[in-house]
């Protein structure tokens, strides 16, 4: 298996203006994310708000740079290839946002929305663009006659669909897709979940989906890493995750997402707490206020990843075998 | 005895530049005190605008009617404004899916918590902050005296939705209205918010009505449940019956269509939209996206079957061997 996507200790620091007495305070939105996408696979990134997964996302669809560490994309290295070359490697990955109201232009016409990237890119004739747009509007379940209207008109499960179909005009090998279904309904939800399903099938799309609902994430997922405040805490394939997690924190969200199963009697761990602010997080590991196992060397040391069975954690009590 | 909150045949019409469109259809609530009712629908399944009726909340657009809506003890269609606002915000109080936006940002969280506590029970000054500080540590909020003084910007999103239940269970009320409390939460802190409702709900006895989308959230927190679709009740059952054997054909395919229920690939789902303004379908709301509907269900409204068929609207309702 050749990895589509690498990444090696991946960072990405925001500094953030405190006022115009104090120096600004440096954000580590992002630090030493390390992880590899196969081709035709999907890679799930979960977390909670401000875990830097959709930093990551901006990282790998190159709208930012990273601050530090190596990204590989289709086996060509992003921070030293050339102007040409990244031109090129951009048409590879594209990308699908939470909120399709606010990633379509109010005042362009789907048709044009999705034609927007062949102008840009391509030096295809009028007649043949709107030939493709066409083409992907029935692809991804919409109607050629949808191509001349508004986005308003539509629902939110379609601009869904429309923001899918835009992303794929440049027939991209990899998509980004950020919290795709999270303002959708679930019957809308599902609809959607078979269209990525369907269009990976049939173009062997690599995907990396973001996400922080883990009944979605298991469904669609192969891999997952689990993220929290910049860094993954838990790495491994969609099995070993949900069998047997082995990160006191993955084991929390697992036990906090509610199951639609009134007979199952579940032994809930509440985490105590909030997410600490990213701007300031606690030294050590990040997890130790709200983690129950955590002892003076988390308070200090910050973990590291290591292969723990069948997955890789970021734990000093699964390292020391404690938990 | 009468239930706590008893509604019969309630239905609430918008004037839109379009015409009139029905959000909320015929629905029928009765709660008892110390009961767990959750309430769920897709958006646009007028799960939201027949609780806000309840609690005389709409704008003027809306045309409320019922035959029964009564709350304990009070026919709330005879009441004025007057006596309503000594019933809302003490006897039955709401909280809401944004809290920060819930929250006036220019007072503080003891001013916003103390103005229920002057209004509906009169307390001074004194009395009005003890009771504010214990309010908040009922509510799992640390260094409660400190909070008091502290603006919601403040405040992240759990800790808001904390102080907004704060707010809603300060006069004891006997129900409480929650609608997607933890829709706009992480998940690890959505946990600790449901948790806390039960709690809460359990210590003191009072009924908490639940709107979700959420089919998890009803799994957990819910003892019985009101499946609405198109601004219609659909099914009406105990959480169990619910989840084993739904009799609503839409509430079969909602539950199929869960990542979670299904296996890896494609899942079962349920094709088009929820009918909106204008093209709503004659006979059965939910026949064009219905995979048992025929012609009687596309001429023909639909009965409400017995309660051993969970109530469901239906002409062909499913699972019914089990319920025989």
């Amino acid at each position: 298996m050749t990895a589509v996507i690498e990444a090696t200790d991946l960072a990405r620091h925001y500094l953030v203006s405190r006022g115009p007495f104090s120096k600004p305070a440096e954000l580590k939105a992002l630090a030493q994310a390390s992880f590899a996408v196969g081709e035709g696979e999907t890679l799930a990134i979960v977390g909670e708000s401000g875990c830097g997964k959709s930093t990551l996302a901006r990282l790998v669809t190159m709208i930012e740079p990273p601050t530090a560490g190596h990204l590989t994309i289709d086996g060509i290295d992003v921070l030293t290839a050339s102007g040409s070359a990244r031109k090129k490697l951009r048409r590879a990955v594209q990308i699908v946002f939470q909120d399709p109201v606010g990633s379509l232009n109010p005042r362009q016409k789907i048709g044009k929305a999705l034609e927007e990237p062949l102008v840009i890119n391509t030096d295809m004739s009028a007649a043949e663009r709107r030939e493709k747009a066409e083409k992907m509007l029935a692809q991804v379940g919409l109607r050629p006659e949808h191509y001349g209207r508004y986005p308003h008109m539509f629902s939110g499960g379609q601009r869904q669909r429309i923001a899918v179909a835009r992303a794929l005009m440049l027939e991209p090998k990899i998509i980004v897709l950020d919290e795709p279904v999270s303002a959708l309904d679930v019957s809308i939800q599902a609809q959607i979940l078979n269209l990525l399903y369907d269009l990976q099938q049939e173009f062997r799309l690599t995907y990396l989906f973001i996400s922080h609902d883990l009944s979605v994430v298991k469904h669609v997922a192969d891999g997952v890493m689990v993220m929290y405040l910049g860094r993954a805490v838990e790495k491994g394939s969609v099995d070993a995750i949900f069998s047997n997690p082995r990160h006191p924190y993955t084991r929390a969200l697992l036990s906090a997402t509610p199951i639609a199963d009134p007979t199952l009697a579940r032994d809930r761990i509440q985490l105590e707490g909030e997410l600490p602010s990213p701007i300031d997080p606690p030294p050590g590991c990040a997890f130790h206020p709200r983690c129950p196992y955590a002892n003076q060397r988390c308070r200090e040391e910050v973990p590291e990843v290591l292969a723990d069975g069948e997955t890789l954690v970021a734990c000093h009590g699964v390292a020391e075998g404690r938990i | 005895m009468p239930a706590l909150l008893d509604i019969r045949n309630l239905s609430v019409t918008f004037e839109t530049a379009q015409g009139p469109f029905r959000a909320v259809d015929q629905v029928d609530f009765s709660v008892d005190t110390g009961e767990r009712l959750a309430i769920v629908g897709e958006s646009g399944s007028g799960k939201s605008v027949a609780m806000l009726a309840v609690m005389g909340l709409l704008p003027k657009t809306a045309t409320v009617t019922a035959d029964v809506m009564a709350f304990n003890g009070h026919d709330l269609r005879q009441l004025d404004a007057r006596s309503r606002r000594k019933i809302i915000g003490r006897d039955m109080s709401m909280i809401f899916q944004e809290p920060i936006a819930s929250l006036n940002p220019c007072f503080t969280v003891g001013f916003q918590i103390g103005e229920a506590l002057k209004t509906h029970l009169g307390l001074d000054r004194a009395a009005r902050r003890k009771r504010s500080i214990e309010l908040l540590e009922a509510v799992g909020i640390p260094e409660p005296a400190q909070r008091l003084s502290a603006f919601p910007h403040q405040l992240s999103g759990g800790m808001s939705q904390r102080v907004m239940i704060a707010m809603a269970i300060s006069c004891q009320p006997k129900l409480l209205i929650a609608d997607e409390p933890t829709t706009a939460l992480d998940v690890t802190i959505q946990a600790q918010i449901l948790e806390l409702l039960i709690n809460l709900q359990k210590d003191t006895g009072m009924a908490l009505v639940l709107i979700t989308h959420d089919m998890g959230v009803v799994a957990e927190t819910a003892e019985r449940v009101v499946v609405q679709y198109a601004g219609q009740q659909v099914e009406r059952q105990s959480i169990r019956g619910l989840f084993e054997a739904p009799h609503h054909p839409y509430t079969a395919a909602l539950l199929a269509a869960l990542p979670e229920r299904a296996g890896r690939g494609r899942l079962p789902q349920i094709p088009g939209v929820v009918p909106g303004l204008g093209d709503q379908p004659d006979g059965c709301l939910f026949n064009p996206r219905c995979g048992y509907a025929d012609d009687r269900c596309r001429r023909v409204v639909p009965p409400r079957t017995g309660p051993e068929l969970g109530e469901a609207l239906c002409h062909y309702p499913i699972n019914g061997e089990e319920a025989a």
